[in-house]
């Protein structure tokens, strides 16, 4: 047994870069795969409609850790090599994709539906439409609660460490487990946390009063 | 797509031949036959799981919410010491994963000489995650009450417990009742992470029985697939309660 000293530390903070590692895959994964699952739900065709409303309800509806387990143990039964680090990204993205979808669906349907049927008279093709009329607004609308969701995102990310992939988190538990003091390790594995996740909140809370403001005005 | 059946023990068989070509050897196919039986056979321990977590969702629900109220009291009523103080729970635990709160409660407490089990770690970790989530809920709604209201009790000359009591909470409750049950739902999900300390709840029982029986992926389908009963089952309860009891026709300004 050993005393927590500056190489634990080090080794916690290597790690780190994981955790934001593994969070930015998730958020550009899951900003991808959100974008289509949002335009699928507000598109005219029912089947990809309810393709996505399905996606949405079983990945909202189930635990986050429970979607990581079935991918790590469902790859191999689709014959594929999977370590921690893909199936922990793959959950993550698909995760992501639905949360992030089900929010930008209700930003796309908070535009006025006179946008879309001035864009419609003006004979613009649904690309055009989307692209030049709907996105932009709903982006601005969007934004707040997108950056709001980067924290759940950072967060998802510490399950990881149950199936075995080396982030903050499992550091911490490894470290544990050598110095038995948990509470100065899981006290820094907190504070890492914190300080990934706080700044984001507060912009994110920012962002949504002067939007608030903006709209009051 | 061709079939082929598998056998297990109690009868019960579902297969698929799953094609998928790996690119280190191409054209291999791999063979899995999907066996539900172990699992299946493990229902009264799957139903105690099942239990267990929903048990635990309740009692951290009821308990979160009187940590809520009374810091959405604190927040909203309270001197700055404690607002500041309220404030500094909320954030710290809405900007660290569940996963840490739950290890810190479970490995870090013990360590300062408290001894508790698994299941009442597990719990109060709940409490006190569900509890600073709550506590935002609950002062949305209480910032929702017109001024009016509280100035009306003022003037029967209620006390500032009575006027919370009586013209600020259930009104409040009313109007946040539909976040409240997403965040219950969603607590009921988290609930799942419990297992990594291995408490009794529906996960955990899914990894005694992975382990006994090696049909992780078969387990985790049927685990998953109750786990999204219950969300819907207790969206569909709480959209009944709130159309039962909480439905009024509101004033038209």
């Amino acid at each position: 047994m050993r005393t927590f000293g500056i190489g634990d530390l080090w080794f916690i903070l290597e790690a780190a870069q994981w955790t934001v590692a593994l969070s930015l895959i998730a958020f550009v994964g899951g900003a991808l795969g959100g974008l289509a699952v949002a335009l699928s739900r507000t598109c005219d065709l029912p089947l990809l409609r309810n393709a996505s409303r399905v996606f949405i309800l079983v990945f909202q509806g189930t635990p986050l850790l429970l979607q990581l387990f079935l991918v790590f143990f469902g790859a191999p039964v689709l014959g594929l090599d999977i370590n921690p680090w893909v199936a922990a990204g793959v959950a993550l993205i698909l995760n992501t994709s639905a949360f992030l979808g089900e929010i930008w669906r209700g930003c796309i349907e908070a535009i006025p539906r006179g946008q879309r049927e001035a864009a419609e008279a003006l004979n613009l093709s649904y690309k055009s439409r989307m692209m030049k009329v709907i996105l932009p607004q709903a982006f601005k609308i969007a934004l707040p609660p997108t950056v709001g969701y980067m924290v759940q995102i950072i967060k998802g990310t510490s399950l990881a460490a149950i199936i075995g992939f080396t982030e903050v988190t499992r550091a911490g538990q490894i470290i544990n487990n050598a110095t038995f003091q948990p509470l100065i390790v899981f006290s820094v594995v907190a504070v890492i946390y914190f300080l990934l996740c706080w700044p984001l909140s507060l912009l994110a809370g920012r962002m949504e009063r002067r939007r608030n403001a903006a709209l009051a005005r | 797509m061709r079939f082929e059946t598998g056998f297990s023990r109690i009868g019960f068989e579902a297969s698929a031949k799953v094609f998928y070509e790996p690119p280190h050897h191409a054209g291999s196919i791999v063979n899995y036959t999907f066996q539900f039986g172990d699992v299946l056979a493990a229902w009264p321990l799957l139903l105690k799981g099942v239990w267990v977590t929903i048990q635990l969702s309740f009692l951290a629900m009821a308990i979160g919410l009187v940590v809520a109220i009374v810091c959405a009291w604190g927040k909203t009523e309270g001197p700055a010491p404690v607002r500041w103080l309220v404030n500094a729970y909320i954030e710290i635990i809405r900007n660290t994963p569940f996963l840490v709160q739950l290890f810190f409660f479970f490995f870090a407490l013990p360590a300062l000489g408290l001894r508790w089990s698994a299941h009442t770690a597990a719990l109060t970790a709940m409490v006190v995650n569900l509890g600073a989530y709550a506590t935002e809920i609950i002062r949305a709604g209480i910032e929702s009450i017109p001024k009016g209201q509280i100035e009306a009790g003022l003037a029967l000359s209620l006390n500032r417990l009575q006027i919370f009591r009586f013209v600020i909470l259930k009104p409040a409750l009313r109007a946040i009742f539909p976040a409240l049950t997403s965040q219950f739902i969603l607590l009921m999900l988290s609930s799942s992470v419990v297992s990594a300390i291995s408490a009794d709840d529906l996960t955990s029982v899914a990894a005694n029985l992975q382990s006994q029986t090696f049909r992780s992926f078969e387990i985790y389908i049927v685990v998953a697939v109750i786990y999204l009963l219950l969300s819907l089952a207790f969206s569909a309860l709480f959209k009944l309660i709130s159309g039962r009891w909480l439905s009024y026709p509101e004033r038209r300004s």
